[in-house]
């Protein structure tokens, strides 16, 4: 592994933090509320470390909707991140069988972002470079994740709720955004994302989402495909 | 109150099936080599999937019970366009700090 490589990821992933925190808080106290003990907060951000899905089911425990609808809510909350996973195979699909199973617990949305962005920019990264960068972005926001769950759980009522923390989440989504709009078809793709998140809100949770993400994959190609060809009739 | 055994009960089988859904392509394909197709489509993986997700919560914030919030919505914009002239951390920043402000303001 390449040190330089590890702590470059390290940095880049190191304004997250500031989100990551209010958000794994976020969800420590609503889980006290839901009823959860300590052992079972920490338990289930440290088997599932996906914020969205945590929050949806236990929303749905808490309604006393069946367990298995709760799971199934959750898991298609999560769906996208086998889009995720497709997407590192070109850049991480070599490393050894080990260190892809501890690269698919790692796997959340920064993660994802922050590292695929790093390597489309740098093809002339080394494999080793791109797995050890990786890791430097995880090993930074893991620990934030479970210490401040915690955190939050042992605070718990006492965070006031003017204090937004929610908002969090989509502040960290848009800052995960805005730079990949590298170009037209970038940027087409997302204002397409939008527009069939609002068609398909009324999807069961999770599966609007995969349906506006692959609606904005197939166009966001189109136009690629698109303005390669015109380029070429016009060289 | 959630009762203990439905809560263990989904905590183990949602871990294991996100665990599964993380290691799926890139688990079981390996060092495969994807077709061409397959890569374009992947490179608008986060343009897709990212704004999907922000929509819903910028329109429709469980924490105002679905209600759409002005405050809200401002602070979003605040936040892309700092995105995309300044730097992550200044989105952050701005983010969260034009929420507050307008809050403040609207109150």
């Amino acid at each position: 592994m390449s040190r330089a490589a590890f702590w470059q990821g390290f940095r880049d992933c190191s304004p997250f933090i500031a989100v990551v925190v209010p958000f794994s808080m976020l969800f420590g106290v609503v889980a006290r509320d839901a009823g959860l003990d300590l052992l079972q907060v920490m338990a289930m951000s440290v088997l599932v470390i996906a914020g969205a899905s945590q929050f949806t089911a236990l929303a749905l425990l808490q309604e006393h909707a069946p367990v298995f609808v709760a799971l199934l809510a959750a898991l298609a909350v999560n769906l996208r991140m086998a889009l995720y996973s497709a997407a590192l195979v070109p850049h991480l699909g070599h490393a050894p069988l080990w260190q892809r199973a501890l690269m698919a617990y790692l796997m959340v949305d920064q993660a994802y972002a922050v590292a695929n962005k790093t390597f489309e920019e740098r093809p002339e990264m080394s494999r080793a470079d791109k797995v050890a960068y990786y890791f430097g972005v995880m090993v930074l926001i893991c620990p934030f994740w479970y210490g401040c769950t915690f955190l939050g759980a042992l605070i718990g009522t006492a965070i006031p709720p003017e204090l937004s923390l929610d908002f969090a989440a989509p502040v960290c989504f848009i800052a995960l955004t805005a730079p990949l709009l590298r170009s037209l078809a970038h940027v087409v793709a997302a204002g397409v994302s939008v527009i069939c998140a609002v068609l398909f809100a009324a999807f069961p949770a999770g599966l609007g989402l995969i349906a506006a993400a692959i609606v904005a994959m197939l166009v966001g190609a189109q136009v690629e495909l698109f303005l390669n060809r015109r380029r070429e009739r016009l060289a | 109150m959630i009762s203990d055994a439905a809560f263990w009960t989904l905590t183990a089988l949602l871990g294991i099936g996100t665990f599964l859904i993380r290691f799926s392509f890139l688990g079981f394909l390996g060092r495969r080599q994807l077709p061409d197709w397959v890569l374009l489509h992947l490179r608008y993986v986060g343009v897709g999937v990212l704004p999907a997700m922000v929509t819903p919560l910028v329109l429709w914030p469980a924490a105002t019970g679905g209600e759409t919030d002005p405050a809200r919505l401002v602070a979003a914009l605040a936040t892309f366009v700092a995105a995309l002239r300044v730097s992550v951390t200044m989105a952050l920043v701005a983010g969260m700090g034009t929420l507050y402000l307008m809050q403040f303001l609207l109150s």
